[in-house]
């Protein structure tokens, strides 16, 4: 059956630690992270931190950077461009899959609760493993296919139309927060291939200068890898570049009935 | 310590045993079984609303007339057809034992033909007045 209940092993029941407010701040917040590390055998953990907004920038990462600088080294995440085009920082914060780059401080009431991203295996504290959704990213091949030999000594031409089809499709960063908000993906990650390498799939099929779109539409034609998709829309409510995989996902299945009927 | 040999880019489970090739068939039919049930529920509905009388001889003699049995019947073939392709979506959703799944696929369909004809077969016996 499809996992309801977290292995007991990955239970959030060990004892977190807890950093106090420092001395003289005025404006605190308190970060609850999920902690785990491979190496203790301990069972996961949350550990609470108390910071001074006054001395920390405006977003969650610059919070978690803080952390990591001033009151614990080894809490671990992955970041890198800290504007939300790297797609590194995607994590669970307030309950909602999204970018800590991206997200405001101000806008979480309360504590501020961060976990890694739903139904991944987790590496350490709150960096997944992304093997698997890479392996499916690379199995839609993501780039151009063509029978038509390439043109001599100039590019493959596109009009301004045929390249508008592409918006809302090219933005995409891979930062896997529409597939791990998935039930569908919860359940069938290892068949289903998931919102984010759905849309990356018609970002090919979409585009005119491709001409391997039946190859194409049959790898996809399949009731796990593209038909686990019950427009359940949690994709598009959590994509922090604000794109809509289901509509992909429906146009996939468009094309394939106008294929097939 | 066991070595492990699995495919260190993880693409030889994504590929798995490769595209199933079909799909779409299933889903096309389930939204037009889902046409169907739209436009003869709401036939059912409205005609029942609609009698003067809902007592078991007149909706018998109602069901007997054929303008009303073959509606019926394809009402009947569209909505449990319709059931069994959304419980079969069901199943593969939340069941992953393969033995268990095959299972379960084949105790749907002998359940949905075995209603399904005792559905039928009540319709037909009332329109050809057994």
């Amino acid at each position: 059956m499809a996992e309801f209940a977290l292995p007991a092993n990955s239970k959030i029941t060990g004892k977190g630690i807890n950093y106090p407010a420092p001395a003289g701040a005025t404006r605190t917040r308190t970060f609850k992270i999920y902690r785990w590390s491979p190496d203790d055998g301990q069972n996961p953990r949350y550990d609470s931190y108390t910071i001074d907004l006054d001395k920390c920038g405006p977003m969650v990462l610059d919070a978690l950077i803080k952390i990591k600088s001033e009151l614990d080294p080894t809490l671990t995440f992955r970041r890198s461009c800290r504007e939300g085009i790297c797609g590194s920082c995607a994590m669970n914060i307030d309950g909602t899959n999204t970018l800590a780059c991206t997200m405001a401080i101000e806008d979480v009431k309360g504590d501020v609760q961060i976990t890694p991203l739903p139904h991944m295996h987790v590496v350490k504290d709150l960096v997944p493993d992304m093997t698997h959704f890479y392996a499916q990213y690379a199995s839609i091949k993501p780039w151009l296919q063509t029978v038509t030999p390439e043109p001599a000594l100039k590019e493959r031409s596109q009009s301004p139309e045929d390249r508008e089809k592409l918006d809302g499709l090219y933005e995409c960063i891979l930062c896997a927060c529409c597939s791990t908000s998935c039930p569908s993906y919860w359940w069938n990650s290892d068949r289903f291939l998931g919102p984010a390498i759905l849309l990356q799939a018609y970002r090919w099929l979409a585009d005119s200068r491709d001409e391997y779109t039946g190859e194409r539409l049959d790898a996809l034609e399949d009731p796990f890898r593209l038909y686990r998709c019950h427009t359940i829309m949690n994709c598009a409510n959590v994509c922090p570049k604000g794109l809509n995989p289901a509509k992909a996902i429906a146009e996939i299945k468009k094309m394939m009935v106008t294929r097939a009927v | 310590m066991a070595t492990s040999f699995k495919s260190a880019s993880g693409l030889k489970k994504v590929r798995g045993l490769g595209s199933a090739k079909s799909g779409v068939h299933h889903w096309w039919l389930q939204r037009v079984t889902a046409a169907g049930n739209f436009v003869l529920g709401l036939w059912f509905a409205l005609s029942l609303l609609l009698m003067p009388n809902l007592d078991h001889a007149s909706v018998v003699a109602w069901i007997a007339q054929p303008l009303v049995a073959v509606p019926l019947m394809l009402l009947i073939l569209s909505a449990f057809w319709h059931a069994r392709l959304g419980i079969q979506v069901l199943i593969e959703d939340y069941v992953h034992a393969e033995g268990l799944k095959l299972i379960s696929v084949l105790a749907l369909n002998f359940f949905i033909l075995g209603t399904g004809a005792v559905a039928l077969f009540s319709v037909a016996r009332i329109a050809f007045g057994a």
